[in-house]
């Protein structure tokens, strides 16, 4: 029997399946970006579930961070850390691929693939330091070290989540304002609203996988710890 | 356990410091993309002889096709010429947002080096009659026929 993030997941790539054909063939092309504009319905989608991810990894944080001397003893705690592992690297993942995407999507409509627009700059620097948050875990071995000092790092890194959302709003930029329904054609919105739920469930059926990942290295790792300890008492000699 | 309290409550303080310094400090006057027209003009001697960006719309009636190709950039009030040699993206129309990259010329011009078009939050599907497709096509065909045989 698969564990149920798995089946949500399974439902995510079926959903994504539906939402691209909507989105490529069914929903109208722009009136003045034409077929270019369908990029939206993998970018958009891509950006929201960034964030999504990345927010989750602050809950994470807090939750590893604030969790008590029990919790921790009785390994209760530990599933917090798991899921930053596991959202944060889904999360660098959709940010790398949403960095692409934009570009593409830049390149014949901006006509330039990059520029340091608020919106583009921040997204970098966001990206950067959610990478730096995994390289830190990459250095950390011994487990609760890797854990507080990768959720205190991830506080930090966290600011810049606000920091994309809003620079549209806030500062001048070549990145156009958040759409709403208002402002998108409801025949653009169902295949949007499809690729949003879509990529969602892909990236919970990621988190399923990645946090059993997490917990079997981490398990193996102390496993490993306790038995070099015990050979090379017995069996240096 | 305690000192982890203490990092905790830190990165917090600093997270929330740090989102409010630049929310509600004057940082974003510091960090701008680009300047529209009348600030152009309000900044000229910070702008002259250096790169700097101007945002705006293309003025209506302003294209003159060519090389350089010319046209306005106004916020309004204010107009600043624009010339550049490169090919403008397609997007490129009268009415768009522009954000042009270059220096401003001694007669107050703007010499640009790099143009880019910036497009609004809309996505809209093409009004009936804008964009021919096959069916409406065959459906004119038809038409003619018709009114070909009437008169």
């Amino acid at each position: 029997m698969p564990r149920k993030t798995t089946i949500i997941g399974i439902l995510g790539i079926l959903l994504y399946i539906v939402g691209c054909y909507d989105g490529l063939l069914v929903a109208p092309a722009d009136r003045f970006m034409g077929d270019i504009q369908r990029i939206m319905y993998v970018h958009v989608p891509c950006a929201w579930n960034t964030l999504v991810c990345f927010t989750i990894s602050l809950v994470a944080a807090l939750g590893w961070l604030l969790s008590g001397a029990r919790a921790r003893a009785e390994g209760r705690a530990w599933k917090w850390d798991e899921l930053l592992e596991a959202t944060t690297e889904i999360g660098v993942v959709l940010g790398a691929f949403l960095v692409v995407q934009g570009m593409l999507w830049a390149k014949p409509t901006w006509g330039v693939y990059w520029t340091w627009d608020p919106r583009l700059t921040t997204v970098a620097v966001m990206e950067l330091m959610f990478v730096a948050v995994l390289a830190l875990r990459g250095f950390v071995d011994e487990p609760v070290r890797r854990a507080t000092w990768s959720a205190v790092v991830t506080l930090v890194a966290y600011v810049n989540v606000p920091l994309v959302y809003f620079s549209v709003k806030w500062w001048a930029s070549l990145h156009q304002v958040q759409s709403s329904p208002s402002t998108v054609d409801p025949a653009m919105v169902l295949p949007l609203r499809i690729n949003a739920f879509a990529v969602l469930f892909m990236s919970i059926g990621l988190m399923g996988l990645r946090t059993q990942l997490a917990r079997r290295q981490r398990q193996a790792l102390l496993g490993e710890s306790d038995s070099d300890s015990t050979a090379s008492s017995g069996g240096a000699a | 356990m305690k000192s982890q309290r203490i990092f905790a409550i830190g990165a917090i303080v600093v997270a929330i410091g740090g989102i409010a310094w630049i929310a509600l400090g004057n940082l974003g006057e510091n960090l701008v993309y680009y300047w529209t027209p009348a600030e152009l003009h309000q900044n000229a001697a910070k702008a002259a002889g250096a790169t700097v960006r101007l945002g705006g719309m293309v003025k209506t009636g302003s294209i003159v096709q060519g090389t350089p190709l010319t046209f306005e950039v106004t916020d309004g009030t204010d107009t600043v010429k624009v010339s550049t040699s490169e090919i403008p993206p397609a997007m490129f129309r009268e009415g768009i947002g522009v954000v042009v990259e270059g220096t401003v010329a001694a007669d107050g011009s703007f010499q640009s080096k790099r143009l880019m078009v910036k497009h609004d939050n809309e996505y809209r599907a093409p009004k009936d009659g804008k964009m021919p497709d096959e069916k409406a096509m065959f459906g004119t065909l038809d038409d003619a026929a018709t009114t070909a045989a009437t008169p």
